[in-house]
């Protein structure tokens, strides 16, 4: 059957293409089931019982009462499920003598943090099962709370876990000078004091605690009825939580299926290991039904892992033309009551990235982690390069405001000039490529920030009520999350690499699996449109298949914008392979030499002749294996797996104008530029709305968002209407643009963009902040900058008392405010 | 969320409304828009044995003219209220203010009477409605009574309303060719006020002739801004003339401390916005 190869026409290449993502109809509609959409036949429910306390002996748990309740299957505690000495996983020991506490599946002596688990009722309804868990009466002593951190590493403070005999989980240092990558900090610093020509600037900063407020609670079902059990779950990490699974609960993993299936969102706020994950296999195994467990908005918001939360100690030196000299960074983490599956190194990814996109020639950094008695900490958007980001671009201003120079040409004056890519930083890291003149030209025409300048003039000049602001944020990020032996010289307690296969189908249509398991991403068109064009088939006609190891049985999954960095080039590879087997059976068809066929837009042609045969033609050839080349397996199909050798580097320039009406301190962001160097871009209808969502997340950690504890170590923001998330209404329309400058470290060229925004945006804004009200006295204002906190900081900075602020978001005048979410049981008015 | 058990009916007239409030006794809630209660069940705040839905009972929807009343059915849903054309001429700060609440999707399902009801310090519509003098027409068994809003707000969350009576309609006397302004100020563009500004002024030649004036979030009740506003009557409609009559807003108020607005800060917040509002109503 051999065709004539149709007159060339070349499709216009689906790579670049805007495409709308093809999996939102079903995502937004609802037409997709998520996890707590599922629900095998003879479903039990389960509702756990929390603490309402931070720090409490636990001297009785009462059960009668909640197990009499209607519906009720059971109540129990982990002893009752003889679970009382499994410990969940800590997959990330940063030093060799990190202390790590163990984290039960539910507490039997001791509860560490408010709305930790004490025991699970299972009913055959959810109503059921929540009204008997208020039946439930646990008998508490109260502890002494650990909130502070910094209280919390001296003589004689409470411990958190006794047995460990400190709060301290570890002391991490990275030291240029030690490693030979740049030079001693501590000379830095001295030759810096002895010379009347440097300057030495110290700040210190503060990350408050985020929550990652994902959209889709998490939730879970397990069913045990089959040979696999089948754990579906609300997360993003499919193939570790088989594993795990396997390591802390002893099921084969042969026995475990696990199904992500369509997940909403994530922010890293869905890498974890669940307790709730795991007494749903205890539960499923010993009640031989299919259990579901998913969590409340309240219990999300208090027992979720949190992000951020850093006291950070910044000490930068610099001559006096502006030439940085050294970077010292001394970083206290709060990992809160235990740790999560990467908590302790969350502030270490960061400890490459304070050196940011310039030539600092001595860096040194120290990060101790420290035990409160706080919903623990672990991954949220960025995880650690925030920080990072946050401390360098905020000190570079303060350094720019000690020195009186211009804040972007004192960066200017320091970053990596784009002819010394590659570029070895003090860190060690090798940065590919880059062209932060590029993006930064282009964002600054954009932004006018000349013509901004002359107007903050003009309002201070008139005394303008409402003055103006403006922030700069040059940053970059080591993304891709990936090489397995870098990985593993951190202690990483799992490789980087990512797993692809193609399935070419009878009728020519295209299978790819890819061991990325997507949260909200637009992996599948993304993922679709380079198949398409390496393969040469329409966009249709690929379906990308995820999120089930029984699918998948492969992959490392999705965080740390590794998704196409990592996963793409898997796909690529394994396409490559496809293509492989297709040219000898082409040749085989057409009786010519392998060296003879072309491979274009989804055909193998004879080199200067017209015969040709369409990949789709060779797929059904090799399905009916009718003549086949000899010794040739029927299957086109190919696995792959990349393990890149190098993360990849997006940077980019973001600049902000706020208007900060003095009178009342409301923060106005009235523009947002930015340029975005993201390598290749796949589609950029994704990368802008990556970027967006980024923005938002990053100035929401700039303007509103705040997880605080009262002196009792309650969390005050327990709704959302205390967690104040910024709506569109609250932000401007951005300014978006992508540059690009192709990675060299992988064969597509692309940087990753999912986390860009976010660990860009937060020091824009708050250096903008910040420059708008230096003219009163203000020298710094943390996070989030509300308008109360910039009206106090103007009143300070002018000689005139205020007063103290309290925690408490509990009063009766804060509309839903009044509702105190660890007192569930309290009357409202 | 799971709210806890309750039982659930929806009487189709006033009387039977009423009959049920008494049936059910101290456990008994009703329900209007739901806006604020539905969440107080679901985080089990509140546990109330019986829920009675006024959803059923269409004569306590609606607007109408009444003399020199502008007369609003309990029911009336915010969405109705601020695109009406009798609110927005004779009443404009009622619409004013109920278009800052919370969002769309909440203002096509909260009411007017609901929120009324509710008492909420925070709530957007208890200063207006002070501000204003309206009238709440309060049913219960032995027929109806009108209470004057001064005396409706008591305490937080607490009215005039008694046991086994309901707010059946809002009676506004007409401000026509009033200028008006709600100043809000919030953490977040859906957030509840941290502190707001109910104003509407008369200006005859320049001069301010009569002035109303009502504060959200400053006390445990909407708050009426008594010495603004005699300190605005007979002066020039300027800003600074405005400013110092602003001055007086804190006069009687008994500000809460929080962690968005301790009470030293919404005080001075009270003045600046009460000064603007006042200025956008006389402009």
């Amino acid at each position: 059957m051999t065709t004539t190869a149709e007159p060339t026409t070349t499709p216009s290449p689906e790579v670049g293409k805007a495409r709308v993502r093809k999996e939102d109809a079903r995502l937004i509609t609802g037409r997709t089931r998520y996890t707590d959409a599922i629900t095998p036949q003879g479903t039990l429910h389960v509702h756990v019982v929390r603490s309402p306390l931070a720090h409490a002996k636990i001297l009785g748990v009462d059960k009668a009462e909640a197990a009499a309740s209607p519906g009720v299957i059971g109540v129990y505690t982990a002893t009752d499920l003889g679970v009382e000495s499994v410990g969940l996983p800590c997959a990330w020991p940063i030093t060799p003598d990190m202390k790590a506490p163990q984290r039960p599946l539910l507490a039997s002596d001791t509860v560490h943090f408010a709305g930790e688990g004490v025991a699970v009722v299972v009913a055959r309804s959810a109503a059921e099962a929540r009204d008997a868990a208020d039946l439930v009466d646990v008998d508490y002593e109260e502890m002494e709370p650990v909130l502070d951190m910094e209280a919390a590493l001296a003589e004689g403070a409470t411990l958190v876990h006794p047995d460990l005999g400190t709060n301290e989980n570890a002391t991490w240092v990275f030291d240029s000078g030690e490693a030979g990558t740049g030079g001693s900090v501590a000379d830095a610093i001295s030759a810096a004091e002895a010379d009347p020509d440097s300057v030495v600037v110290k700040r210190r900063f503060r990350q408050q605690r985020l929550i990652p407020a994902f959209m889709e609670p998490r939730s879970c079902v397990v069913d045990p009825t089959g040979e696999q059990m089948v754990i579906y779950a609300a997360t993003q990490i499919p193939h570790i939580l088989r594993t795990m699974t396997t390591v802390t609960m002893g099921v084969p993993e042969s026995k475990v299926r696990v199904i992500a299936p369509d997940v909403g969102g994530g922010f890293g706020g869905k890498i974890g290991v669940l307790p709730e994950e795991m007494l749903c296999v205890a539960l499923a195994q010993k009640l031989r039904r299919p259990v579901k467990w998913t969590e409340t908005r309240s219990e999300s918001l208090l027992a979720a892992h949190h992000g951020r939360d850093q006291i950070q100690d910044i000490t930068i030196t610099a001559k006096r033309d502006g030439t940085v000299t050294g970077l010292d960074v001394h970083l206290l983490a709060d990992m809160g009551a235990y740790l999560g599956l990467v908590g302790p190194g969350v502030p270490i990814l960061g400890a490459f990235m304070f050196n940011a996109i310039y030539r600092i020639p001595a860096l040194k950094f120290t990060c101790t982690n420290v035990f409160t008695t706080k919903t623990l900490t672990d991954a949220y958007r960025g995880a650690g390069r925030p920080e990072a980001t946050f401390a360098i671009e905020r000190i570079m201003d303060e350094l720019a405001v000690e020195l009186g120079r211009d804040p972007m040409e004192l960066r200017q004056q320091n970053w990596i000039p784009h002819e010394e890519f590659p570029f070895t930083t003090v860190v060690g890291l090798t940065y590919d490529s880059g062209n932060y003149e590029q993006a930064t030209d282009q964002a600054m025409a954009t932004f006018d920030y000349a013509g901004l300048r002359r107007e903050q003039e003009e309002r201070r000049r008139n005394g303008d009520p409402v003055q103006l602001g403006i922030g700069i944020s040059t940053f970059t990020e080591m993304c891709g999350l990936a090489p397995s032996r870098v990985l593993g010289s951190l202690s990483y307690g799992a490789g980087g690499w990512e797993a692809a296969s193609v399935r070419m189908l009878a009728t020519g249509k295209v299978e790819v699996i890819t061991g990325a398991s997507a949260h909200g991403q637009g992996h599948e068109t993304a993922f679709s449109q380079i198949v398409a064009d390496r393969l040469g088939v329409p966009f249709e006609d690929v379906e990308i298949l995820h999120g089930d190891t029984q699918i998948s049985p492969k992959g490392l999954d999705t965080y740390g914008s590794r998704s196409l960095a990592v996963g793409g080039p898997a796909i690529t590879m394994a396409v490559d392979k496809v293509i492989a087997k297709a040219k000898k059976v082409a040749a085989h068809l057409l009786e010519a030499a392998e060296d003879d066929l072309e491979f274009a837009n989804g055909s193998f042609t004879v080199r200067g002749t017209d015969k040709g045969k369409a990949i789709q033609e060779i797929a059904f050839a090799t399905f009916m294996a009718h003549d086949l080349p000899e010794g040739m397996e029927p299957s086109l199909d190919a696995d792959a797996v990349y393990d890149p050798e190098n993360f990849s580097f997006p940077h980019g320039t973001h600049l902000a104008a706020v208007e900060i009406d003095t009178e009342t301190g409301h923060v106005d962001l009235r523009k947002y530029v930015c340029v975005d160097d993201v390598g290749v871009v796949i589609n950029p209808l994704i990368v802008e709305g990556q970027v967006h969502g980024g923005l938002a997340q990053g100035i929401a950690q700039a303007l509103f968002e705040e997880a605080n504890y009262d002196e009792q170590g309650t969390l005050v923001n327990g709704t959302f209407v205390d967690y104040t998330l910024p709506s569109a209404a609250d932000l401007p329309s951005f300014d978006t643009a992508v540059v690009s400058t192709p990675a060299t470290t992988n064969p597509l060229g692309v940087k990753g963009v999912g986390e860009a925004g976010t660990i860009a945006s937060t020091p824009a804004i708050v250096n903008a902040v910040l420059d708008a009200v230096r003219q009163f006295g203000v020298t710094d204002i943390e996070m989030p900058t509300t308008s109360q906190r910039v009206w106090r900081a103007i009143q300070e900075a002018q000689g005139r008392a205020t007063q103290e602020t309290p925690v408490d978001t509990h009063s009766p005048g804060a509309g839903l405010g009044s509702i105190d979410p660890n007192n569930p049981q309290g009357e409202v008015q | 969320m799971i709210p806890a058990k309750f039982d659930y009916v929806k009487p189709a007239s006033v009387a039977d409304a009423v009959r049920a409030l008494r049936e059910g006794g101290d456990d008994a809630k009703i329900i209007a828009g739901g806006q604020s209660l539905l969440p107080v069940l679901r985080l089990r705040l509140a546990a109330p044995s019986l829920v009675i839905d006024l959803g059923g009972i269409p004569e306590l929807r609606g607007i109408r003219e009444d003399g020199d009343r502008i007369a609003i059915g309990a029911m009336t849903s915010y969405y109705d209220i601020l695109r009406d054309d009798l609110v927005t001429q004779h009443v404009a700060l009622l619409a004013q203010a109920t278009e800052t609440v919370a969002d769309n999707q909440v203002r096509h399902r909260g009411t007017l009477g609901g929120s009324l009801a509710h008492a909420d310090p925070a709530g957007d519509l208890g200063a207006p409605a002070l501000a204003l003098d309206a009238e709440m027409v309060i049913a219960g068994e032995t027929g109806t009574r009108t209470v004057p809003a001064a005396e409706f707000f008591v305490d937080y969350f607490t009215t005039a309303i008694g046991e086994g009576e309901i707010l059946t309609e809002i009676r506004f006397p007409k401000y026509t060719g009033w200028g008006s302004h709600y100043e809000k100020f919030n953490r977040t563009a859906q957030a509840w006020s941290m502190c707001a500004v109910a104003a509407a002024v008369r200006v005859e030649g320049g001069t301010i002739a009569e002035a109303r004036v009502g504060l959200t979030n400053m006390g445990t009740t909407p708050i009426r801004a008594a010495g603004v506003e005699q300190a605005l009557i007979g002066q020039p409609a300027s800003a600074e003339a405005i400013r110092t009559a602003a001055d007086r807003a804190t006069e009687g108020t008994a500000a809460p401390s929080d962690a968005d607005a301790a009470a030293d800060y919404r005080e001075h917040l009270a003045r600046v916005l009460t000064g603007r509002a006042v200025l956008a109503a006389a402009g």
